[in-house]
């Protein structure tokens, strides 16, 4: 649906006299498949944005090329339109009007007729459970209520493709909740959505496939499955008083499910093995025997955190 | 075809948010109102004028010039306004035509213009201000070809610096010797040769003298077509200018 190679764009800003270039995405090769949730994980300031404007031809690539829904972005960029929708990530509606007028303006911006726009509005207004709302002025709307007035306004002329930029930061959880459930609803319609997003969550919940996206480059790509099975094995944190540590650490070193050890500064330890189900029990077996007595253990799965950390040395949490 | 139809969808969406704001629409029609009833009783000795009727034809299309371009060059506010609630981007994905997203609006200002010419035309003829008709029409056309070319040049400028703390001081440093060195307010017949001089650059000032001089009646004036040429080639030069910045802004 979507086949990006080599995408790049630079921005020039200016600080006083110096003029600084920031490459903002350096060659991103994407190839997205018709019916998916497809997400792009990154920081802020990863290109993410940057990236879903040049293919929704708000701005020229410096390089590269991309085709949308059959239709190539350089060569055609007006049938492009045609078959995307877009929702930007810091809102796309106008305080003084109210979601009904919205829709059907927007619609007809497609070159949908008067009456047309008026049956898609109202029909877009039901699923997104805006009736109630639909004649106030958008201004009124809570965060949750307003998102979804956008994405409606994104998905009024029925494109084959959908990019959402960044749906649910700012919500509230049950709103967050509420929009997995919309997103999920276009996908089961046909759609294709592809949404940005730096929750580690939502990426792992909401997406089919997912890219990481870190200063400018796709880092990793796949499903969140595949992702996390690539950062080998379990981790196991058992917790002991710190006067049992190094006992324990002597009793499990060099046991062959233990890939490697490393002592915790409070007391206890961290186990890195193959696949911790099997691996806890004889934990549990070992330090019995060797008389220790043990305060906790935690099987930690990978999250895409983790993958997130392989790859470029940082946590996403942090950045 | 389409054209047509893309700049009526955004003349018509933004002519009901300004008839919603009921504060605009009396600003819009207060305004003109008070200069003509406060500077009504000053006009005759300042101009040195015969008689009321006669200040006013001088005062009259000055005052109806300076409107036109005043209410063109701030318009790039409510752009800008725009461009920050993500409406201009969400307008830019869809096929519409860019020409129509600046023409839409630009039109919405030459009608808020033209109602406002005409509210002060009528007040006027209270004042015995007698104007052809046929005269006051082209007189309306070339304000309707300034309001068109500030506007399009302020939503242009909003488009490229994005941001009000940028316009403001941008759009007063244009405004002002545009303003002083036209004659708007007073007639350059009294002013040194040397701002004559200068006068004779400003595009605006041959827009006002060939107001002046439908006014007075005076159709077969060389200064009619050469304010209504010179105005008519600024406003495609402005629409053309500022419809590439719609077509090609970024953020
Ligand atoms: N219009 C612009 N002008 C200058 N720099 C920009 C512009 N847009 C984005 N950038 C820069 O490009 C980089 C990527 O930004 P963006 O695509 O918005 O990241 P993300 O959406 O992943 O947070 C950032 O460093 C940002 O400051
Ligand atoms: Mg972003």
């Amino acid at each position: 649906m979507i086949e990006t190679r080599g995408l790049r764009k630079s921005f020039r800003s200016r600080a006083g006299r110096e003029t600084k270039t920031v490459d903002a995405v350096r060659g991103v090769d994407l190839d997205v498949a018709k019916g998916e949730i497809f997400g792009f994980l990154g920081p802020n300031g990863a290109g993410k944005t940057t990236t879903l404007r040049m293919l929704a031809t708000l701005i020229e690539p410096d390089g590269g090329e991309a085709t949308i829904a059959g239709a190539d972005l350089r060569k055609d960029p007006a049938e492009v339109r045609r078959r995307i929708g877009y929702v930007p990530q810091g809102g796309s509606t106008w305080d003084e009007s109210t979601a009904r007028e919205e829709l059907v303006l927007h619609a007809r911006m497609y070159g949908i007729s008067k009456a047309d726009a008026q049956r898609r509005a109202a029909r877009a207004l039901d699923a997104f459970q805006l009736t109630e709302y639909a004649d106030r002025k958008c201004k009124t709307y809570s965060g949750g209520q307003r998102r979804r007035v956008e994405i409606a306004l994104g998905i009024i002329h029925e494109p084959k493709i959908v990019f959402l930029d960044e749906p649910t930061t700012g919500l509230d959880p049950q709103s967050r909740a509420h929009m997995w459930d919309e997103i999920r609803r276009l996908r089961a319609d046909g759609m294709t959505v592809f949404i940005t997003t730096h929750y580690l969550d939502e990426a792992d919940a909401l997406c089919d496939r997912i890219a990481i996206m870190d200063n400018g480059e796709v880092v990793a790509e796949g499903t969140p499955t595949e992702l996390k099975r690539e950062i080998s094995g379990d981790v196991v944190l058992v917790g002991l008083d710190l006067a049992a540590t190094p006992q324990a650490a002597q009793t499990l070193d060099g046991e062959p499910y233990v890939n490697k050890l490393e002592t915790v500064d409070e007391g206890g330890l961290r186990l890195y093995v193959d696949e911790g189900a099997t691996a806890i029990p004889q934990v549990l077996r070992r330090l019995d025997h060797a008389g220790l007595e043990l305060r906790s253990i935690e099987l930690h799965r990978p999250s895409l955190d983790d993958v997130f950390l392989t790859k470029t040395g940082r946590s996403l949490r942090e950045s | 075809m389409k054209f047509a139809r893309d700049t009526w969808l955004i003349f018509q969406r933004q002519i009901q948010l300004l008839l919603r704001n009921p504060v605009w629409v009396f600003v819009g029609v207060f305004q003109p109102v008070m200069y003509l009833l406060l500077f009504a009783p000053l006009l005759k000795p300042a101009l040195n004028a015969p008689t009321q009727a006669a200040a006013y034809k001088i005062f009259v299309p000055g005052l109806l010039v300076l409107l036109a371009i005043f209410g063109g060059l701030f318009q790039g506010f409510g752009l800008i306004a725009e461009l920050r609630a993500g409406v201009i981007e969400r307008s830019r994905v869809t096929p519409i035509s860019r020409l129509a997203l600046l023409l839409g609006r630009s039109l919405r200002d030459v009608v808020s213009l033209l109602v406002q010419a005409v509210i002060i035309t009528l007040l006027a003829l209270i004042f015995d201000l007698r104007v052809f008709i046929g005269d006051l029409l082209l007189a309306y056309l070339m304000l309707a070809l300034i309001a068109l070319m500030t506007s399009a040049v302020s939503y242009g400028v909003a488009l490229k610096v994005k941001s009000e703390d940028a316009l403001a001081p941008l759009m007063n440093t244009v405004a002002q010797p545009v303003l002083l060195l036209s004659g708007i307010l007073l007639p350059l017949t009294f002013a040194p040769g040397w701002l004559q001089g200068i006068a004779n650059w400003n595009p605006f000032s041959w827009a006002v003298d060939g107001t002046r001089a439908l006014f007075a009646g005076d159709l077969g004036s060389d200064k009619v077509w050469q304010g209504l040429s010179i105005t008519a080639v600024l406003a495609a030069l402005g629409v053309y200018w500022a419809a590439r910045q719609f077509a090609r802004s970024v953020r």
